[in-house]
């Protein structure tokens, strides 16, 4: 309930259309180095605290592995940031200025934050070219789609995009006739057609073969630098090909950060992963 | 200018001879067959059957207004029939006041004012007796009605059967409102005899043919502006909000204004079906809003195919010329029938006869 109350207050209207009048992409400010922090974040459902006055920050252009047990937290992070679920306490800042914890959903996606559900999660009746046609960073309000004509300089971006996923020869069949991988493959696709400055990727390697696996972690890595992402991951052979900064979250707040490495041989990591 | 210039693209060019095909039938075969081939001639067409087509135009019209909400962005409202009858009782109280004096008790207000001995108008039928006023509110009553609903409904996130029991809730709850007679729309009976429109005699062959062209053109508008709606990206995302609406969200669109934006807009296109059909049919009472009525609805749109505007248009035809042929033939099996179609159709056409055609041709 509370998120429909937020909702309405920071709303244009119905019908507001087009970016936001509170603030706009170009304005997050990532002079301090920090394109995200994360600052005493607490959820609760029910009594159980998914997450735990957790604090993180992620700098500008940073490819952050998170890693944890089932429970401690991960996904609860991700709907915290995207403004899927809304914190009993603490603030998410994207730069210096723009506190995510306020805004709807679509504003924060307009924004520049991506996510990629654990779950490939793409418009399976449409095909995989006006699939990345939605996912396209442009006007999104309801005049601008009902008015709205394809032009060349989209065609060539969505062209290039196909190239890049793999699925030039698919780009006319439905995205629903697509192969797990490729659909995961699709989904990515359709966040970086946002031009997004942070990426939230849930188990992106999940259901795909050893070696779309490997084209995975490549393509990650291709992206660090000009994408600040996080990706949470089971597969340890996967964060290992990373081999980026490790966040160990444990009931729901930070048990260690540092290298793969540091991680594995870390004492509290290794109970919390097998018990005692 | 951009809209204008889409408009040829909307269809290829088998789609627009159909489209050119169906506008001469209404309007120039069937006028020229009611109103200059003489009675007696096997070809003239009698008003019984101009009666039946216009009202399944009007039918055609609220299957294509729930099409759009239903099989292109996921919404099932149950609720539909209540719009349709909004737009009718707009139109009629417009109607009842063209009555004048001419009422079973000689007097300047309808007869059933006179029957619960009320001596004036009450407040809300202030300007009922302009015409440009009635068609304001065909528009309005019930666009509005459709967007305080949706606003609050999207804005909870109500959404698939939820959504649906409510919007039959609603019309529920309207349909005893209007029953009751201190509602001052006539209770049970509604509003009948209707005399004239602008001054025209709504028993003139001419009068009732030109409300039957202009129904037809209005329903071909209506198909055009749902096909615009449909082709354009925004159809897209409406498909995708069908689709996986949490992905739309995240992708940077407001799904709920385009929730709300469509089903306000296919609220007004039933009120204006509404409006049309008690112009032809001369009566509107609050059977209109019966929750049976607004799931027939849905029926139409399940027969032709959800999700193609030519299968709402195929169903409504359907449906209701088997109903004008059942209820005639055998009553009391009509509902019977309708029940085995809706069953058969569920099971073994899921897409509705175009999916059947559709797979067919492959």
């Amino acid at each position: 309930m509370s998120t429909a109350t937020i909702n309405s207050e920071l709303d244009g209207g119905p019908l507001a259309t087009g970016i936001s009048h509170l603030v706009t992409a170009d304005r997050v400010d990532v002079s301090h180095g920090v394109i995200l922090y994360i600052e005493g974040v607490t959820v609760s459902f029910d009594g159980f605290r998914a997450l735990n006055d957790l604090s993180l920050a992620i700098d500008a252009g940073e490819l952050r592995c998170v890693i944890g047990p089932n429970g401690a937290g991960k996904t609860t992070m991700m709907d915290v940031i995207t403004g899927k679920t809304r914190p009993d306490a603490g603030t998410v800042f994207l730069g210096q200025t723009v506190d995510l914890t306020k805004l709807p959903e679509y504003e924060i996606a307009r924004l520049g934050v991506g996510r990629k559900f654990q779950k490939p999660s793409v418009f399976e009746n449409l095909s995989v070219y006006e699939n990345l046609e939605l996912a396209i960073k442009g006007p999104k309000g309801v005049w601008d789609t009902l008015f709205h004509r394809r032009d060349s300089m989209q065609e060539d971006r969505i062209d290039e995009m196909l190239k890049q996923i793999h699925l030039k020869e698919r780009l006319r069949d439905q995205a629903g006739l697509l192969s797990h991988g490729q659909k995961q493959w699709l989904e990515i696709g359709m966040l970086l057609m946002q031009e997004p400055q942070v990426l939230l990727l849930d188990e992106p390697a999940a259901g795909m073969s050893d070696e779309e696996t490997e084209r995975t972690a490549e393509l990650f890595l291709s992206l660090e630098g000009k994408h600040s992402l996080i990706v949470v991951e089971h597969d340890m052979a996967f964060v290992a090909a990373l081999a980026r900064k490790v966040t160990v979250l444990h009931e729901g707040s930070v048990l260690v950060e540092g290298s793969m490495a540091t991680v594995q041989n870390d004492e509290r990591v290794i109970e919390v992963y097998l018990g005692r | 200018m951009a809209v204008l210039s889409a408009i040829p693209g909307l269809y290829q060019r088998r789609g627009w001879f159909g489209v050119a095909g169906f506008a001469a039938v209404v309007l120039l075969v069937i006028p020229f067959l009611r109103l200059v081939v003489p009675p007696a001639s096997m070809l003239h067409v009698s008003d019984y059957y101009v009666l039946l087509i216009g009202k399944i135009m009007c039918y055609a019209m609220v299957a294509l207004a729930l099409d759009l909400v239903w099989g292109y962005a996921g919404i099932l409202s149950l609720g539909h029939g209540l719009f349709f009858a909004l737009g009718g009782y707009s139109m009629g109280m417009y109607l009842m006041r063209e009555i004048g004096n001419e009422g079973q008790y000689r007097s300047f207000l309808p007869d059933f004012m006179v029957f619960l001995d009320w001596k004036e108008f009450p407040w809300y039928w202030a300007g009922s007796e302009y015409f440009v006023l009635a068609l304001l509110k065909i528009l309005l009553v019930p666009g509005l009605l459709a967007f305080v609903f949706g606003w609050f409904a999207f804005r909870s996130r109500i959404k698939g059967v939820y959504f649906s029991i409510i919007t039959q809730a609603l019309t529920f709850a309207f349909m005893l409102l209007f029953f009751r007679n201190d509602t001052g729309f006539g209770g049970n009976n509604g509003f009948t005899d209707f005399k004239r429109i602008l001054g025209f005699s709504l028993a003139h062959p001419a009068t009732r043919m030109s409300v039957f062209m202009i129904t037809g053109l209005l329903l071909i508008l209506t198909l055009l502006l749902c096909r615009y709606i449909v082709t354009s990206k925004f159809g897209r995302v409406l498909a995708a909000i069908r689709d996986a609406e949490s992905r739309t969200m995240f992708s940077g669109y407001n799904t709920r204004d385009y929730k709300l934006f469509v089903w306000t807009l296919s609220a007004v296109i039933c009120a204006i079906a509404g409006a049309l059909y008690v112009l032809q049919v001369g009566i509107i009472n609050p059977s209109e809003m019966s929750p049976a009525n607004s799931i027939e609805i849905a029926i139409w749109v399940a027969v032709g195919g959800r999700g193609s505007l030519v299968g709402a248009l195929v169903g409504a035809g359907i449906v209701n010329g088997a109903k004008s042929y059942f209820t005639v033939a055998w009553p009391d099996l009509w509902l019977y029938c309708l029940g085995a179609l809706f069953v058969l159709v569920t099971l073994f056409l899921p897409q509705g006869v175009m999916g059947w055609r559709r797979s067919g041709s492959r």
